[in-house]
This record gives structure tokens, C-alpha cells and sequence, in this order.
């Protein structure tokens, strides 16, 4: 009797549980999911009514959201508003407040399209979800900015309440890379990326026996000189950049075609080139085939890593050089900056302010105050060695007696002006960050002798269609 | 009489309900999470279902196209070979390894001092989560890595060997980590198969002169055959889904020349993509090949056991 009695009880316990179990996760999430909405809502309204009668100072979150979800793919811009935005703390690595609002970072990785992918998710599940877990605001790259731009998902700057006078000093080009099909413009940038080269003097010295950039940018003023240049470099033990993979956005960004034409993939003429010049690099031991940020890529941002030169845009220095770093070139200004042999520019980020955010005052806000105050871009100029997105900002400092410590007391922002007006963005297209990332590991292959260049092909055609399987071959 | 059986027969059913009861919870997680999922996964390889950019494409019905697809573009057997390369490669020295440890430790005679402690540290790669284990690795053996430099100044080599850029290197890292992952594991599951070995066998074996060679080959791994034969299954079936270590370490390209992709990273790609239609008829196609090997390696050991039985009971009789 015990035992049926003990059985029954057993069997029960197990049969509730389980049911409680599915119970709980097919009903419970709803009414969890609404509660905070419901309760907030009260609760919000009561703030700031007390808060509003003692001072009336520019509450910007008053009736909205109390949390700021912000999504990106690395700590740049985090940093940025860290050092920039005013009344901005950081709580710790993922979460930081503007008065009563949690700002909490989402960050995924660039790379295998991590970051789209993810931010896809989640905007798609924009409408039902709860308003404090909707994006309240995201970053793009110019690699794949055209796919969010020309959606719903993003919204017209102009309702964050910036004004055609605020946008006035912006960089063209950064204006029309964010502007939708239908000529209104949904995102706004605080940097400008016109791309240079960097190199170490030290070497430059004792290779080209000046360090002068005049002098250095006639030693590779275009890809045979920097090819002679190279072989020199490689007698004297020193690689002419630390990876091909460096020099390629210099080739891709000089295309007179897009990688993805109708549905058809394209492989452009300069492309090509880029292949044919970095395999005789590679062969000649002049440069390695290293993943772009990987160990092995940034050893030549030390003393004794005897690389020549990197190519990058104004964001390079602070964001990849290490020059806060002991033994680091860049922190006794071990570094130069000349154009290349080709003038070209790399990424940028892009502040996008989701549809249906509940925080669109402090959205607007962090655009105006990032990307459209004169003060907020010449600090970041000093600060961050970074070029920012403001033409009479720039001309100014470049005027000025404003040097770069990194740089040896250099003064680059003439060069970037000068390579920001020359910006040509016509033939990007929403495919080119899958493209540009497949084709270089690829490419890889061949340059290491482990496949044929069209067994590499083959194989970047394969990668490609992966990612996106509406493309053909 | 006529009491007793129906009595009986009853509390048979009783008994019975209550097992059926207690295997409820297992059915519906069964159903709920394994049955279902595979109908769907099935259901799901005859659509056009991907994103493009934020835009959702399909579910069209496309027959059997996702399955043409993968069948013409021959990836399929490519990585299919390289999963079974890296398998192999990484199971022999491992089931070499795991039987010597396993005679050794559970040899009565050796006498082995601190086997606790062994057993623990042989056992302890794997309690490392593969990700991390592929991580060290990939900083151990990067070009400018420890390995390099030390081979290097021990004068072994001139240059950094790029192990990541060879096919014999990558796929060789990979099959020397799942080698080290997993021996201490097998080491423990044979150890207690040749522990359930009646000693009696031994003690006979050893009065009538046999050497440990002799024992080892002609007692132990005979009758160890049904735990070898689980533990080989067992792995197949984990090497077929060999993931995330080539994943981590070639950092999901599978470098070089996509030599050490494995068909789970494929399918991952595919995944990635939200490719849900080509991703199914590619488990399709996996699900196959798991139960055409496992039903290989079954059919060659049963046999083999069949065949041992049966000519000795012949000679008996004669």
C-alpha cells in the first residue's frame, strides 16, 4: 500500500513537473514579456514629475525608454562615447548609463557576416519585441550600409530632429552612402576614411636614406615604384608591409565595377591586378599572406617586427596601431604618412537610429553631439589621432599648428582633405563585405602554393554563395 | 487455479502502466526535440528558404533541387573524406594508445603506483572545453607562435613552418587534439571492459605459460570486442560531426584549400546564411551517411564474432 501510495505520488511529481516545465516556457515568457512594459509605464511617469519640479534642466529620456540598446561590432565607438558624450558612465564592460538610462552594448564581430547576422535577428524581431530589448541604435560599415539604408529598418535622420544645417560641413560622400533609394538620408557619421600610408621611419632612414614623406611618397608613388622600393626593402631583411591583405583595399576600392552585377558574381579588372602584384610579393618573401588583425599582422606595429608600411585610414592609428603600447613604433611617433601609390579609403562606421526605437530623443542626441559638433570632432581629432567627419572643423586644424605625436609631429590632415573630396563610392554594393573577406582567404591559397588561382576562385565562388545563396557563379 | 493466473496476469498490467508512466518524461522530450525536429528537418530540405539581406525568400517548394544541388557541386564527398581522414587519423592513435594504458592499468601484475592519479590526468583534456583547447592551439602553433620560435632556436628549422597553411598541418593539429581529447575517455571505457573479464581466464592463461602478448591478444581483446565495438561506433559518430575544433581552429574556413572542412562546418555555412532548405537536405544526406557507416562497422564486427563462435562448436562435436 506504502509503495503504491509512494509510486503515485513519484509518478505525479514527475508528470507535473514535466507539464509545469513545457507550461512555463510556452506561457510564461508573454505576460513576462508585457509586465515590464506595463509597469514602466507608470513608474516613468512618476520620475520624471519629480524630477521635472526641481530643475528643468534637458531631461532628454522624460517619457521614453529607460534602456538604450546599442548594436556594434567592435569597442571603437564605445570609446568614443566614453570619452566624448557628455554626462556618459561606464558601468562596465557592456552596460554604461546617460543619466537614468542603462545604455547596454551589444557587440558581435565583423567577421563571417557575425554582426549582420546577428543584427538581422534582432531586426526582424524589432515589432514584437519588448520596448526595452528593441535596438535603439546601430552602427554600419560602408561595406554593407546600402543593405540597411534602403530598408524600413532604419529612419530618416531628419525625425531624430537634425537639421540640413547641423549635416551642412558633412563630407559628401559620407551623406550619400547613407541615403536611401529614395534621397533621404538614414544615418550620420563622425569620421571621415580616406586612406594613407603609414611607414616606419626608422626604416625609411636607412632604406631610402630619408624619412621625409615627400621623399618616401616618390619611392612609392605608384605599384612598380612599390614594387622597386620592396625589393630593396627585402635585400635590406625588412617586408614592404606585413601582409598582402594590407594592400588590398587600396586595389578594391579603385574598381570601376561592383563585386555583384544583377545576380551575377564579378570579379573586376583592378581585383585582378590586386592578385597578380600580391603573388609576386608573396613569392618574392616581400610580404605575408597573415589574416588582417591577426598576431602575426600586427607584429610589425613593434620595433622589432621590420615591417615597412601598413595602409590605413585615419582610425588605423588609434584603433589597430597599439601605440599605447610599450615598444610600440607608433609610441616614440615611430611613424610617417605619405598617400601610396594610390589614394583610396577603408570602412567608416555609421550611426543608424532603428525604426521603433523607444528612445528617440537621446538617439538624436548622440547623433547631434558625435557626428555634428565642431568641438566633440576637434577633440576627437586630438585625442583618437582620428579624422573627423567635419570640413570646416578640418580645415581649420589643418591650418592650425596641430600635429600628430604618433606620426613624428606630422601634420595629416591636409592629406586626408585632399583624399576625403576624391571619395568614389559609386560602385559599392550591399554584398561587399562577404565578398571582400571570402576573396582575400581564398586568395590566400594561392599565394601560399596550395591551390591553383582558379582552384582559389573556385573556392572564393563556393565561400560566396554560402553567404549569400541568391548569387550565382 | 483458475484464480491464481488471472491474478497474476493483472498485476502484470499494473506493473506495466507504471512503466509506461515513468517513460513518459522520455517519450515526449523524444518526441518534442528529436522526432519532430528530424520530420521538420526533412520536410524543410524540399524549400527555398534563405534571407536575403533582410529579406525573406521562399519557403517555395523546390523538390528535390537542394538535393541536386549538393549531389553535382561534389563538395559533399570532399568533405566527407576530409571528416574520415581527420577521424582516422585521430582514432588509431587513440584506440592504440587507450589499450596499452588500459592493459597496463588493469593488470593486476604491473602493480601500477598512483593509477588514481594517472587516470585523472590522462582524463583531464577532456573536462577542457573544445573551443579553448582549439584556442591554445591555434596560439601555440601560429607562425609567430612558442612551437616555431622554439623550433627555431633549437636550430630544427630555418624558417616558421606555417602549419595553419598546410593541409598535412591543420588537418594533423586537428586529429592530435581530438586524439588528446578524447584517449583519457576511451582509456576508461575499455579499462572497465577489461576489468568485467573474469580473472580466472588470466590466472589459467599464466599457469599454462602464456606471455602478456600472448594474454593481451588472445584473452583480452577478444573478449573486449563488444565495448571496442561501442567505443568505435560511438566514435565514428562523433567524428562524423567533428565540429567544433577544425571550426575554431581554421576559424570556421577550414584552411587550407577548405582541406579540413568537416560536414558539420558545411553545414554551419549554410546555417550561418539562415540557408535552412539547403542545410536540411544537407542533414539528409548526413543522416545517411552516419547509418550506412555505423551499420558497416556493426554488420564487419558481428560477423567476425559469429564466424569465431561457430567453428569452434564444430569442433567440438568432432
Amino acid at each position: 500500500m506504502k509503495k503504491k501510495v509512494l509510486s503515485t505520488l513519484l509518478a505525479t511529481a514527475m508528470v507535473a513537473a514535466m507539464l509545469a516545465g513545457c507550461g512555463s516556457q510556452a506561457a510564461a515568457p508573454a505576460p513576462a514579456a508585457e509586465a515590464p512594459a506595463e509597469e514602466e509605464a507608470p513608474a516613468e511617469e512618476a520620475a520624471p514629475a519629480e524630477e521635472a519640479a526641481p530643475a528643468e534642466e534637458e531631461a532628454p529620456a522624460s517619457d521614453e525608454g529607460k534602456v538604450l540598446n546599442i548594436y556594434c561590432w567592435n569597442e571603437e565607438f564605445k570609446s568614443r562615447i566614453t570619452a566624448h558624450y557628455p554626462g556618459y558612465e561606464e558601468v562596465d564592460g557592456t552596460t554604461g548609463k546617460i543619466g537614468d538610462v542603462d545604455v547596454k552594448w551589444n557587440i558581435t564581430p565583423n567577421e563571417n557576416n557575425a554582426y549582420q547576422n546577428n543584427l538581422d535577428a534582432a531586426l526582424l524581431a524589432q515589432a514584437d519585441a519588448a520596448a526595452d530589448e528593441k535596438i535603439d541604435l546601430f552602427l554600419v560599415e560602408a561595406d554593407y550600409a546600402l543593405k540597411y539604408v534602403d530598408t524600413d529598418y532604419t529612419v530618416n535622420v531628419a525625425d531624430f530632429g537634425l537639421t540640413d544645417a547641423d549635416l551642412a560641413e558633412q563630407y559628401d560622400y559620407t551623406k550619400k552612402i547613407v541615403t536611401d533609394s529614395n534621397g533621404v538620408q538614414k544615418g550620420t557619421s563622425w569620421q571621415g576614411c580616406p586612406a594613407i600610408m603609414f611607414y616606419n621611419r626608422e626604416i625609411a632612414k636607412e632604406v631610402l636614406g630619408s624619412d621625409d614623406p615627400a621623399d618616401v611618397q616618390e619611392a612609392v608613388k605608384d605599384w612598380a615604384a612599390f614594387k622597386a622600393t620592396a625589393d630593396k626593402l627585402k635585400d635590406a631583411g625588412y617586408q614592404a608591409c606585413s601582409s598582402v591583405n594590407d594592400t588590398y583595399r587600396v586595389y578594391s576600392n579603385n574598381v570601376t565595377s561592383k563585386w555583384v552585377d544583377g545576380n551575377k558574381i564579378n570579379i573586376d579588372k583592378n581585383i585582378e591586378n590586386w592578385v597578380n602584384d600580391s603573388k609576386a610579393l608573396v613569392d618574392a618573401g616581400e610580404a605575408g599572406t597573415h589574416d588582417l588583425w591577426s598576431d602575426d599582422w600586427s607584429k610589425g606595429f613593434f620595433k622589432d617586427g621590420k615591417v615597412f608600411a601598413y595602409f590605413g585610414p585615419a582610425w588605423f592609428i588609434n584603433f589597430s596601431m597599439s601605440c599605447d603600447q610599450e615598444g610600440s613604433v607608433g609610441i616614440d611617433g615611430g611613424w610617417g604618412a605619405c598617400v601610396g601609390p594610390q589614394s583610396f579609403f577603408w570602412g567608416g562606421t555609421w550611426i543608424c537610429g532603428a525604426a521603433g526605437t523607444d528612445n528617440p530623443t537621446l538617439v538624436g542626441d548622440i547623433m547631434k553631439t558625435m557626428t555634428c559638433n565642431a568641438d566633440v570632432m576637434k577633440e576627437i581629432v586630438q585625442q583618437d589621432d582620428d579624422f573627423a567627419n567635419n570640413k570646416k572643423a578640418m580645415a581649420e586644424m589643418a591650418a592650425s599648428d596641430y600635429t600628430s605625436k604618433i606620426l613624428g609631429g606630422q601634420n595629416p590632415l591636409p592629406m586626408y582633405m585632399e583624399g576625403a573630396e576624391k571619395i568614389d563610392l559609386s560602385n559599392l554594393s550591399a554584398y561587399d563585405q562577404g565578398c571582400n573577406e571570402s576573396f582575400q582567404n581564398a586568395m590566400k591559397d594561392y599565394f601560399n602554393g596550395n591551390a591553383s588561382y582558379e582552384e582559389a576562385l573556385d573556392n572564393f565562388y563556393k565561400s560566396v554563395i554560402e553567404k549569400y545563396p541568391e548569387l550565382t557563379q | 487455479m483458475a484464480n491464481t493466473p488471472k491474478k497474476g496476469k493483472s498485476r502484470v498490467v499494473r506493473y506495466n502502466k507504471w512503466g509506461y508512466i515513468f517513460l513518459i518524461p522520455f517519450i515526449v522530450v523524444y518526441l518534442i526535440f528529436q522526432l519532430v525536429p528530424l520530420f521538420t528537418t526533412i520536410y524543410n530540405s524540399f524549400f527555398e528558404n534563405y534571407l536575403s539581406g533582410l529579406k525573406q525568400i521562399g519557403p517555395n517548394f523546390v523538390g528535390l533541387a537542394n538535393y541536386k544541388e549538393i549531389v553535382t557541386n561534389g563538395d559533399l564527398i570532399k568533405y566527407t573524406q576530409n571528416t574520415l581522414i581527420m577521424w582516422v587519423l585521430g582514432f588509431v592513435p587513440q584506440i592504440f594508445f587507450s589499450l596499452l594504458l588500459g592493459a597496463w592499468f588493469s593488470d593486476a601484475r604491473l602493480r601500477i603506483r598512483a593509477a588514481g592519479f594517472f587516470k585523472t590526468v590522462i582524463y583531464l583534456p577532456n573536462l577542457i572545453m573544445a573551443a579553448s583547447f582549439a584556442m591554445l592551439f591555434f596560439t601555440l602553433f601560429a607562425d609567430s607562435g612558442p612551437i616555431n620560435t622554439t623550433m627555431i632556436n633549437m636550430g630544427l628549422i630555418s624558417e616558421p613552418y606555417k602549419f595553419l597553411e598546410h593541409a598535412a598541418g591543420s588537418r594533423g593539429l586537428v586529429a592530435f587534439m581530438n586524439f588528446l581529447m578524447w584517449f583519457g575517455n576511451t582509456t576508461i571505457l575499455l579499462m572497465a571492459g577489461m576489468l568485467g573479464i573474469d580473472g580466472s581466464l588470466f590466472e589459467a592463461a599464466q599457469v599454462d605459460g602464456a606471455t602478456s602478448t600472448q594474454v593481451f591478444f588472445r584473452i583480452t581483446l577478444p573478449l573486449l570486442r563488444p565495448i571496442l565495438l561501442y567505443v568505435m561506433i560511438t566514435s565514428l559518430i562523433g567524428g562524423l560531426q567533428m565540429f567544433d575544433v577544425p571550426q575554431v581552429l581554421t576559424n570556421g574556413k577550414g584552411n587550407p584549400v577548405r582541406m579540413s572542412m568537416t560536414l558539420i562546418m558545411y553545414l554551419n555555412n549554410h546555417l550561418y546564411s539562415k540557408n535552412f532548405g539547403m542545410a536540411g537536405a544537407l542533414s539528409v544526406f548526413l543522416f545517411i551517411i552516419t547509418g550506412i557507416l555505423s551499420l558497416i562497422v556493426y554488420k564487419f564486427s558481428v560477423q567476425d564474432n559469429v564466424d569465431e563462435v561457430k567453428p569452434k562448436r564444430n569442433r567440438n562435436k568432432n
